[in-house]
């Protein structure tokens, strides 16, 4: 049995192709203007690397925030529960989900079996996202990809005391302006929404086995600030960016059955 | 007077609001011993009436600091209504 | 921060003093300051009657503000700090003004200067500051009922409105009337956060809307927000506008549209509410406190 699961995000839209639990391809792309064009792009690019016809697709599941646009889909599935599919599928362990975007963060509190039992999201305010490391970096003048590195050089809390990006971006330039070393301000940021996110997540109990997923999952810096706040050990899946897309294409297959 | 603490941003309103007149009838502010983020404290207002404030290095994040007491499931009475006899006090969220 | 985005979002400063009244034979001498986070007011008064006024941007240490407020209101009234009876700071940085007798909080200042600049009708007061929005009930005598503060987000701010200005490089003064030139209302911008309302915008405008259309959408997304702030303490009549945002008929306009309410208009300047209040206060507490010496 071969199925589909199409993550349609905000940002980037990805896909991953699964024969009887195995992943055959997966591609990429950003969603950009046209969604529903970049994501018939994307499962043409997964099911050529896959190796396989569209006409042998036994079904197509999507999540992500434009699921219900999604081109040739069989079934739906929301993000919360796709992430959690696709977290235990690679890690049997995982009680506690912690997936992070551009856009939003979520804490997801999940059984064995990937079922969901709570989960708690902070949207619609940059301050609890990815968002604001990227918001931050461009104040302090270097990529998002250096600003987490750096962060990694500090051993300085350096509290923030803005609790939205807006008016963070104006702490950051007069941190600069008081000679504060790039690095001290980049944890300070990475901080900051640590602790915010480990609040939220806090609400649905945090449990010893923590998996990190999403965008900001690639930011030595904040999974740095992360561990440091939950004061646990965290884990990153492997392809932390496909979860969303595996998690539907595991309930892809579940529903075919 | 009716004080209301918090702010809203793109994710939701959160205000928790403080009914001062009765804070003025108040002898054991319970609320500054039930907060177990000690949120709470006693200021002489404008006014020259005693009452309960917020403190200000809380009112930015009150959404995060009120957290732990707000599971997602079987949330239980918060501490701080519990704790004050009055009712003076209600949150939004 | 580069100069051209400065040129932008800079509000012009001034002062004025009343050259009809002389400070030489009055009883009283009463002084406010309000030194907000963006701009800092300082206002005179002789015998609770208006004499002279100041605004300018807050420099970078509050006591400095504070100081050159209060001098700038002084100019060429020949009066000094020490004639000065009682002063009173308010604003963010009220505990820090070295020179004035009492501090008192935005709020209670801003529901006595609105209570004075608009007249004892009235009750919901409405100001929106370079990095806050606060919604104010007041009785006839100006004081507080009910007040919400939201400082903690942009959105519905001056801070946001220059977020704006400065993207699509139009002068914060301007924002107001272009926004206003539209042949037909957009729909007004999704994101209440400043930083997606700020992608969402550049998408529109690579979609090829006029800065004008876009400008005006973001206006009506901040009366927007601003309604539901009102509407948690609800809105009683009459209802007045200050601070900076006031001065912004894009946002006004629009708000008043959505309240089915206009706005009371004053002959004082509106970002001197608070500074206004502060003074008042300020007469009040000198007489007490000579009353308790007489007795
Ligand atoms: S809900 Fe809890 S943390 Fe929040 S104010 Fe009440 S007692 Fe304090
Ligand atoms: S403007 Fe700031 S506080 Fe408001 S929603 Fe955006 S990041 Fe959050």
């Amino acid at each position: 049995m071969i199925t589909a699961g199409i993550d349609m995000g905000s940002k980037y839209i990805k896909v991953v192709i699964l024969k009887d639990g195995t992943v055959l391809g997966r591609a990429m792309e950003t969603t950009g203007f046209e969604p529903v064009e970049s994501a018939s792009r994307c499962l043409d690019k997964a099911i050529k690397e896959a190796g396989v016809e569209m006409s042998e697709i036994d079904h197509t599941t999507s999540t992500g925030a434009g699921r219900k646009v999604a081109p040739k889909t069989d079934s739906d599935i929301t993000d919360v529960g796709a992430a959690a599919k696709g977290v235990v599928n690679l890690e049997k362990n995982i009680q506690t989900v912690i997936d992070i975007g551009a856009e939003e963060g979520r804490g997801i509190k999940i059984e064995a079996d990937g079922k969901v039992v709570d989960f708690a999201v902070n949207e619609k305010c940059a301050a609890g996202a990815g968002a604001f490391a990227e918001a931050m970096s461009r104040a302090l003048e270097v990529s998002i990809d250096e600003f987490g590195q750096l962060s990694l050089k500090s051993d300085k809390a350096i509290p923030m005391n803005a609790q939205c990006a807006v008016f963070a971006e104006s702490e950051v330039v007069s941190l600069v302006h008081a000679k504060t070393p790039k690095h001290d301000i980049a944890r300070a940021v990475h901080d900051a929404i640590a602790s915010r996110i480990v609040s939220m997540v806090r609400r649905v109990g945090i449990n010893e086995s923590v998996a990190l997923i999403g965008g900001v999952s690639h930011n030595p810096g904040f999974v740095d600030s992360l561990k440091r706040a939950l004061e646990t050990e965290v884990i990153i899946p492997e392809n932390p960016d496909y979860i969303g897309a595996l998690g539907a294409a595991i309930t892809a297959s579940e529903r075919t059955k | 007077m009716k004080a209301n603490y918090g702010y809203m941003d793109g994710s939701g309103e959160f205000y928790i609001t403080i009914d001062t007149d009765l804070c003025i009838e108040c002898a054991d502010h319970g609320c500054v011993k039930a907060c177990p983020a000690g949120m709470f404290e006693i200021i002489v207002d404008d006014y020259d009436d005693e009452v309960a404030a917020i403190k200000e290095d809380h009112r930015k994040k009150i959404k995060y600091d009120c957290g732990p007491c707000k599971p997602v499931n079987d949330r239980p009475t918060l501490p701080c209504v519990a704790g004050c006899t009055l009712g003076a006090l209600t949150h939004s969220w | 921060m580069t100069e051209k985005t400065k040129e932008f979002w800079r509000w012009k400063e001034y002062n004025w003093h009343d050259e009809a009244k002389d400070p030489k034979d009055v009883e009283t001498i009463s002084a406010g300051v309000d030194v907000g986070s963006v701009s800092s007011q300082a206002v005179i008064l002789l015998d609770g009657e208006l004499y002279a006024y100041s605004n300018m941007r807050t420099g970078s240490d509050s006591p400095n503000s504070a100081i050159n407020a209060m001098n700038w209101a002084m100019e060429n009234t020949g009066l000094t700090m020490d004639d000065l009876h009682y002063t009173v700071g308010t604003g963010y940085g009220r505990v820090n003004v070295p020179f004035s007798d009492r501090a008192i909080t935005e709020i209670a200042c801003h529901a006595r200067g609105g209570n004075t600049m608009y007249g004892p009708t009235v009750r919901t007061i409405l100001d929106m500051g370079g990095q806050d929005c606060k919604v104010i009930l007041c009785d006839e005598r100006g004081k507080v009922k009910n007040f919400l503060m939201n400082d903690k987000c942009a959105a519905g701010t001056g801070r946001g409105m220059e977020v704006f200005a400065d993207l699509l490089a139009v002068s914060i003064e301007e924002v107001g009337e272009l926004s206003l030139d539209v042949e037909e209302e957009p729909p007004p911008v999704s994101s209440t956060c400043v930083v997606f309302a700020k992608s969402e915008a550049s998408s529109l405008l690579r979609d090829g809307w006029s800065k004008k259309r876009v400008l005006a959408a973001y206006c009506s997304a901040m009366a927007h927000r601003v309604v539901s702030l009102l509407e948690r303490v609800g809105v009683e009549k009459d209802f007045a506008i200050t601070g900076g945002i006031a001065k912004n008929s894009g946002v006004v306009v629009r708000l008043e549209r959505e309240l089915k309410l206009t706005s009371l208009k004053s002959k004082y300047d509106t970002q001197i509410a608070g500074a206004l209040g502060a003074a008042l206060f300020a007469k009040a507490l000198v007489e007490k406190q000579r009353k308790k010496v007489a007795q």
